[in-house]
């Protein structure tokens, strides 16, 4: 007998997928933006099942209409995917509860439908990407999402998304295509596009070279998509100008989604096959981590607006994403996985914050939330405590994160003391711009002739506050993130002797 | 009630204080009224606490697991509970001082003021309380924070920019160094609970005991060790009470305290010795206590004078944690309490003399002492116990941190004890000997007794008085900071 709950890897996609055209017909905004909503809460609940599914040791094979794999299509949920399938499910939820009150500032009333059906889109594409088992079948959901966020980020009203947007479509794109090569590459050496196939067919393979030609291309492709330092210049104009629900939408969740394909890529097909495919963690991807670090916190530090420099925060924790990574131990692996989740929580919640502060202030520059916490103490209460989380002070997640980023690091003899030097002066440098957006807001006087503000709207702070609230709830209780990212990381370590 | 309730009453109690207080916000003498309830109850419990531990108790609490052995968790030993009586006892003190000071001086906001207040002795008593690094940083941070509304309780431009110094050094210090340090403690002993005889023993190799010795004492930037002690002249901006309780004891005790706190039980003081950098760091200390106290001859704010003579005392205890020897460590640990309450009472004073005669300048002090004869006097009292002079309790710290230097065979040290002591004499006495015998100097007359609201002389009085009944009883003192060592 089939159980119900085998069909969840299919309707994690299917449910967006298939609200997206409803959603369209819709004419009241208000109901679109009710139905995109209960497609997504729908969304995150299958996450949360599947999640405690694999947390209880089941396993999700799913084959399309049952023809077997490899000919058929097959989804696949374990650990590591489902981690993401809450990152992508959850961060889309919160955003689109927080959309209600801020986007009509942004969208005018009739496009809104059409707003959030290409929300939906995205969410579907980002959703499908985990569940895939078939590098084919993910170069789909890539374009699907890729397509769709594009609308969403050019869909404001700053005509400077325009230009942004057509970057991020072209470096997009050429990631894309990039990675589209190299799978077309190992699917001519080994005929199969099923992951797990791909993985036993690749040792038959004798001549590696274009194996190794193949992986450059993916590695490539996906670097770009995930905003790797030095190919992250798609992405602090693209989060800036998009409308601000996309921006805490996407910030939290769509470079984690190609990290995850390329940390798939890296560890299940490449590393066990490859001769001497560490040299890609230890000569390409630390120095390329240890710079996106250091320059991202330290752009962040100079500027001037705030989803801009929250942007450039977001460049340099890929950096700690891919640093964990990059010491190819179970430690590194784990702290890596669990710091896409508490910086998915810390730059979600900061991201909400700075929705609040945007349907109130002037403007999102230093000067414009000068003196704004007399009025909203709510909101940058809520910024705080995210802020805090993003440094990494104890009792928050990303505490939990970087605790185990540099237990991981000093495990890794002299190269491990100067990284955690390197980590240390990110975390200072993260507080010194946090620090600068509360000096602003608590201590400057507000500009003159700005009218005093209000406390934003209490469904907007609600959600700001849930994401808040997270953040310190998985600083004291990290059991689900820490046993969700270890099982990950012994999934992807299976093969690597 | 059982000792593990008791801890977390004195924990969170301050802390459903300060929500109270809040609420009474609107009815000054209510507020006050919790207030002071609120820091008798927590006296009363620490008094409770310090029961058991004379009898050998060592009580202790798991609040919450994080990781696997990694807890916020509270344990009841004889440093702490010095800490935590200090702390405690004269928040009572400081609250009768606050109510005549806050009031005549007509400051805003005094609402937020109890309430940071209240929470910052929430954050004491965690930190005095700790069973463990993380828990001890945890709520050194809570400290930190919930101090910085009152340093900056002003509003004006000058108090923002000492505010700023004092988030900047205090949070660098501690995210830089002391949190490296926590975790890679962690990483190489495999715990963070506060043992006695240490945890690094055996395991530490002498480069990373070095390392993580000059992490942990440099981290700790509340203890205001040279060069990160310019955060506590500018903190100086801060409503006398804050200066007095924050900045005489709570917040810079806490920072001494920690130190002391990681050379008995994370380094363990026979380890100690051993480690290379721990003479180092001594000597930083010492000469934290010379330019201190030369630093302070020269300032004429009597509130800046006084926290140079801070940031050299407070070296006392660095050096005596550094020292390692069993005589410096008891020494250290009664300095805690017997600083806290000579200094208490100097700032007190200061603040008085502002509240009563609108004066804040030494050079403006001559002749005051016709006015402020109690206020004065008290001055003249602590400044000897500061000094180290009998019969006052100072000179039972001192004492021992100058056998401690003798046991430890570094006689260059007490010869900075002994200079420091003279230099003491130079920069306090004047004062009161100026205030008593010298002529007003732009041809003011004091007429009659002028002096600050009557809570606030009973208050520093208390103080004064303190330092002379405790030099008579210091004994439970002495055998509290016997029982830190192993015996």
């Amino acid at each position: 007998m089939i159980e119900w709950s085998h069909h969840l890897p299919a309707l994690q996609v299917v449910v967006p997928m298939l609200s997206a055209p409803l959603v369209m017909l819709l004419r009241s905004r208000g109901l679109a933006w009710a139905a995109a909503t209960t497609a997504s809460l729908f969304s995150f609940a299958i996450a949360i099942a599947l999640s405690l599914g694999v947390l209880d040791g089941e396993t999700f094979n799913y084959r399309m209409g049952d023809w077997p794999a490899p000919y058929g299509i097959e989804l696949g949920v374990d650990a590591f995917s489902a981690l993401l399938l809450l990152l992508v499910t959850g961060a889309s939820t919160l955003a689109l509860l927080a959309a209600r009150h801020s986007l009509d500032a942004e969208i005018e009333a009739e496009r809104q439908p059409l707003f959030y059906t290409a929300w939906l889109l995205a969410l579907a594409g980002l959703a499908g990407i985990p569940v895939s088992a078939d590098a084919f079948n993910i170069f789909v959901f890539m374009e699907i999402a890729a397509l769709a966020s594009y609308v969403l980020i050019s869909g404001g009203p700053d005509r400077r998304a325009l230009p942004a947007v057509f970057k991020y479509l072209i470096m997009g794109t050429i990631g894309a295509t990039f990675y589209l090569i190299g799978i077309g590459l190992i699917y001519l050496m080994t005929g199969t596009l099923n992951l797990a196939d791909m993985e036993l067919r690749i040792h038959a393979v004798a001549d590696l070279k274009p194996i190794l030609v193949a992986a450059g291309f993916i590695t490539i492709g996906l670097a770009l998509k995930a905003a790797v330092f030095p190919l992250h210049v798609w992405l602090p104009s693209a989060y800036t100008y998009a409308p601000n629900v996309v921006t805490v939408f996407l910030a939290a969740c769509s470079t984690k989604v190609a990290i995850y394909l390329l940390l798939r890529f890296d560890f299940f097909v490449f590393q066990p096959n490859l001769v001497g495919h560490d040299v890609q963690f230890t000569y390409f991807l630390m120095p390329l981590a240890v710079l996106a670090i250091l320059i991202g916190s330290g752009v962040a530090l100079f500027e001037r607006n705030l989803k801009r420099m929250l942007a450039y925060s977001s460049v340099a924790q890929v950096g700690y994403i891919l640093l964990g990574a990059s010491f190819v131990s179970l430690a590194g692996v784990t702290a890596s996985v669990l710091h896409m989740f508490n910086h998915a929580l810390a730059k979600g919640a900061l991201f909400l914050a700075v929705t609040c502060l945007a349907t109130r202030c002037s403007g999102l520059r230093l000067d414009s939330i000068a003196g704004a916490a007399r009025h909203m103490p709510w909101t940058m209460g809520a910024f705080v405590v995210a802020g805090l989380s993003l440094i990494g002070i104890p009792g928050t997640a990303g505490f939990v994160s970087k605790w185990t980023l540099i237990s991981a690091a000093l495990a890794e003899g002299a190269t491990g003391g100067a990284l955690v030097a390197v980590i240390v002066l990110g975390s200072l440098m993260a507080l010194i711009y946090i620090w600068r957006v509360v000096e602003a807001a608590y201590f400057k006087a507000p500009e003159k002739g700005v009218a005093p503000l209000r406390e934003a709207p209490p469904m907007l702070l609600a959600v700001t506050w849930a994401a808040a609230l997270a953040n310190l709830y998985f600083g004291l209780v990290p059991s689900l993130p820490i046993s969700l990212s270890s099982a990950a990381a012994e999934i992807l370590l299976r093969h690597v002797p | 009630m059982s000792s593990e309730t008791l801890i977390l009453i004195a924990v969170f109690l301050p802390v459903s204080g300060a929500l109270l207080i809040r609420l009474a916000g609107r009815s000054p003498n209510l507020r006050e009224v919790v207030t002071l309830s609120v820091a008798v109850l927590l006296f009363a419990t620490v008094l409770l606490l310090l029961l058991g531990v004379q009898a050998g108790e060592r009580p202790g609490v798991v609040l919450h697991e994080i990781l696997p052995g990694l807890a916020i968790a509270f344990e009841v030993e004889p440093l702490g509970i010095i800490f935590g009586l200090v702390a405690s006892g004269l928040w009572i003190v400081t609250s009768i001082y606050s109510i005549g000071y806050m009031r005549s001086h007509h400051e805003k906001n005094q609402t937020r003021f109890y309430v940071c207040f209240a929470l910052a002795l929430s954050g004491a008593m965690g930190v005095a309380f700790a069973a463990n690094m993380l828990t001890l940083f945890l709520f050194y941070e809570i400290l930190t924070l919930s101090t910085y509304p009152l340093v900056t309780h002003a509003g004006t431009e000058e108090a923002k920019r000492a505010g700023r110094t004092y988030l900047g050094i205090l949070l660098f210090t501690s995210i830089a160094f002391l949190l490296t340090a926590t975790i890679w403690t962690w990483n190489v002993a495999g715990t963070l609970d506060f043992t006695v005889g240490g945890i690094l023993a055996d395991k530490a190799s002498p480069a990373v005991a070095a390392a993580l010795l000059l992490l942990f004492v440099f981290g700790t930037g509340k203890a205001a060790l040279m060069p990160f002690h310019r955060w506590l002249p500018g903190a100086m901006v801060a409503p006398a009470p804050v200066s007095a309780l924050l900045h005489a004891v709570a917040v810079v005790k806490a920072g001494v305290f920690s130190i002391l706190k990681i050379a008995v039980y994370i380094f363990g003081i026979d380890f100690l010795a051993g480690v290379s950098t721990a003479q180092v760091l001594a000597y930083v200390a010492g000469a934290t206590i010379l330019i201190g106290s030369f630093i302070a001859m020269r300032q004429d704010n009597l509130k800046r004078r006084l926290a140079y003579s801070t940031i050299s005392q407070l070296s006392y205890i660095v050096l005596g944690a550094m020292l390692a020897s069993p005589l410096a460590v008891i020494g250290a640990a009664m300095h805690i309490a017997t600083h806290a309450l000579g200094k208490i009472t100097l700032f007190f004073c200061a603040g008085a003399i502002d509240v009563a005669l609108h004066k804040k300048n030494i050079s403006d002090m001559r002749g005051i002492g016709r006015a402020m004869p109690f206020t004065m006097g008290a001055f003249f009292v602590a400044s000897l116990s500061i000094i180290g002079l009998p019969p006052l309790v100072g000179l039972w710290s001192k004492w021992y941190l100058a056998l401690g230097t003798l046991q430890a065979d570094e006689l260059a040290l007490l010869g900075v004890l002994m200079v420091s002591s003279l230099l003491n004499v130079a920069y306090l006495l004047p004062i009161p000997i100026r205030a008593f015998f010298s002529k007003p100097a732009n041809g003011e007359t004091f007429t009659g007794i002028k002096e600050a609201p009557w809570p606030s002389v009973a208050a520093l009085v208390f103080t004064a008085l303190g330092c002379i009944v405790l030099f008579f009883c210091a004994e439970p003192l002495y055998r509290l900071a016997h029982a830190i060592l192993p015996q």
